[in-house]
């Protein structure tokens, strides 16, 4: 009767205040959304209040709800059962889901949960039910100060998404680095600035004395690596998140551009560039220690690691036009994997191995697509005027990138069945997006 | 090196039938106040031009590009003691970072030009914006043929 707890590392999450405990049900989830084929009718889920004591206990639950909804019904996959057509009033885990009830309102799966709040932490006890099955799936206990409750109900919300689709992480927890950009011309002013996924918790990273592009978050989100240009001469700098600490990366005589973390956060890739040429090198952010990986007769630039650090996925124009290569980490083997009309950018590897984000520019129009590391199923998720540099969702299943809206730029996020496009609320114009590992 | 200085003195006559109606030969000013002041930084920007175009995706230095620079020279050989920074520019229609290096093959092809007419390389510093200011936001053709730039900015030093 009572499901076994299991304790899971959560490494991130639990440095973020946010401790979860898993209850897990010996039935296995028969609700499984196939998400492979592209799904087109969101599964409707029912949220019930969080049942507490007080008025604060009370207020809370209803905010961490909110944004559980909010989350659900931004991948797409979900539809949120409004509140209003509920039948039956849950009070917390002493009202047993009458089954019957949440059928004849479609909805297919249903959430019942408490929170009680002891001092300055509060704690989310939740279940999730199959609905159609009559069955209880899963149950989980959250912890968390109270300052990060939004912390707490995404986590919440990536435990339901990741149930129910099998996905093994969910980018509710997420946050996003990005370039803000207000005035044009001489009033032009750019910032790094950093939001959770959903645009709440944002600030600015810097305050705009400088011009700076491109961000790459280290893997635990500590460090930044971005372009910026200091007494014109445009550099990657190295920055902690957390003081603001700013150094330069390495010393190079001439411009260097497109730095990308390596997922063990041990090495930095970045491109050189000397006479409109650029070279990619490997560099060692902690001894400065740097090596050419490729020999900087062509524009090689964008690279990117492999998840498992084996192969560099780059760009480069030496077949004329530019185009992606995939070479071994060491720099041997460059193989070009696009071949089809048009020009292809700024690679990106999905953290699952299996996709590589691209854009694409052809006749006039830019594109974001996605294609197999061995150069085949090619598939467009996104086109317009402008649309680029893609960043990969934790989980790999959505993919980020700048779209250019009227004289605006917009960040805006797509599921990799090129379904459920969503645009990200920022305070103003927005570029180089960088999702956090 | 002889077809250089050839250029370079067609070039200096040039912008001298350009300024010569304009100007006092004394340096007092100039009464109807339409004329910047010679060797400022608004004299270069008119008298010589302070910037070229290119097409799209290249480099080269066309024939006006070409005679642009024969102008910023002349009047660099003029002004020994100005130095140069030549911002390369590209257009909306490429990715950040390709835009980039492209930039600065633009800013390098007016660097190697005007030390081939004799300029003094450590006199002229490179910088590559990409597409990261443009001049005219539109996305109409007339708008990304003024974005395809290579701006020569001058730096009068302070006596």
């Amino acid at each position: 009767m009572i499901p076994e707890k299991v304790r899971r590392g959560l490494g991130a999450a639990a440095l973020c205040g946010v401790l979860a405990g898993w209850v897990v049900s010996p039935v296995r989830a028969e609700l499984r959304i196939e998400i492979n084929q592209g799904q087109l009718n969101p599964v409707p889920v029912a949220l019930t209040p969080l049942a507490g004591s007080g008025a604060e206990a009370e207020r809370l639950g209803r905010d961490i709800i909110r944004v559980v909804e909010a989350d659900l019904q931004h991948c797409g996959l979900f539809r949120p059962v409004p509140e209003a057509s509920f039948i039956q009033k849950m009070n917390g885990f002493a009202t047993a889901p009458r089954f019957s009830d949440w059928r004849m309102i479609d909805a297919q799966a249903l959430t019942q949960g408490i929170i009680q709040i002891k001092g300055s932490s509060i704690r989310v006890d939740f279940r999730l039910f199959d609905v159609f099955a009559g069955r209880h799936i899963d149950g989980l206990s959250l912890t968390a100060d109270k300052t990060h409750w939004r912390k707490l109900a995404h986590m919440m919300a990536n435990a339901v998404y990741c149930r129910l689709t099998g996905e093994s992480r969910g980018y509710f927890d997420s946050r996003v680095f990005y370039v803000s950009r207000t005035g044009f011309g001489k009033k032009q002013v750019t910032r790094l600035a950093v939001m959770d996924y959903d645009g709440e918790n944002h600030h600015f990273l810097t305050q705009g004395q400088h011009l700076v592009l491109m961000p790459s978050v280290s893997p635990e989100g500590r460090e930044l690596a971005f372009l910026a240009f200091v007494k014109h001469k445009p550099r990657v700098y190295l920055m902690r998140t957390d003081t603001g600490q700013t150094r330069v990366l390495g010393d190079f005589k001439g411009m260097t551009l497109a730095p990308a973390w390596s997922p063990d956060g041990r090495k930095i890739l970045l491109s050189y560039a000397r006479h409109g040429r650029s070279a990619i090198y490997e560099m060692d952010p902690a001894s400065l220690e740097k090596r050419p990986l490729t020999d900087g007769r062509f524009i090689d630039t964008s690279p990117c690691y492999s998840p498992d650090q084996s192969r560099i996925c780059f760009e480069s124009d030496r077949s004329g036009t530019q185009q992606i290569y995939i070479m071994r980490a060491d720099g041997t083997d460059p193989r070009r994997i696009t071949f089809s009309k048009g020009s292809y950018a700024t690679p990106v590897w999905s953290p699952r191995e299996d996709w590589i984000a691209f854009t694409k520019i052809l006749n006039g129009t830019f594109y974001i697509g996605v294609i197999r590391p061995d150069g085949k199923g090619e598939r467009l998720l996104a086109q317009g005027y402008l649309v680029e540099g893609p960043t990969w969702a934790p989980g790999g299943r959505r993919v980020m990138y700048f779209r250019q809206d009227g004289k605006n730029h917009v960040l805006c996020s797509i599921d990799i069945t090129g379904h459920y496009e969503k645009r990200h609320i920022t305070p103003a114009d927005a570029l180089h997006p960088a999702w956090t590992p | 090196m002889n077809n250089t200085y050839k250029l370079m003195s067609a070039a200096a006559m040039v912008l001298l039938a350009a300024c010569g109606t304009s100007k006092q030969q004394d340096g007092s000013a100039v009464t109807d106040g339409s004329a910047p002041a010679p060797g400022t930084v608004e004299d270069f920007n008119v008298n010589a031009g302070d910037r070229v175009f290119f097409e799209f995706d290249k480099h080269v230095l066309t024939a006006d590009a070409q005679r642009t620079l024969d102008h910023q020279a002349a009047w660099l050989m003029t002004y020994p003691a100005v130095t140069v920074v030549v911002e390369g520019h590209c257009d909306a229609r490429g990715t950040e970072k390709y835009n980039l290096v492209l930039g600065e093959k633009r800013a390098d092809a007016v660097k190697d030009y005007l030390t081939a007419l004799g300029i003094a390389a450590d006199r002229i510093q490179t910088v590559s914006y990409g597409k990261s200011r443009l001049e005219d936001q539109g996305t109409t053709e007339e708008a990304h043929t003024k974005n395809r730039r290579a701006v020569s900015v001058v730096t009068i030093q302070a006596q």
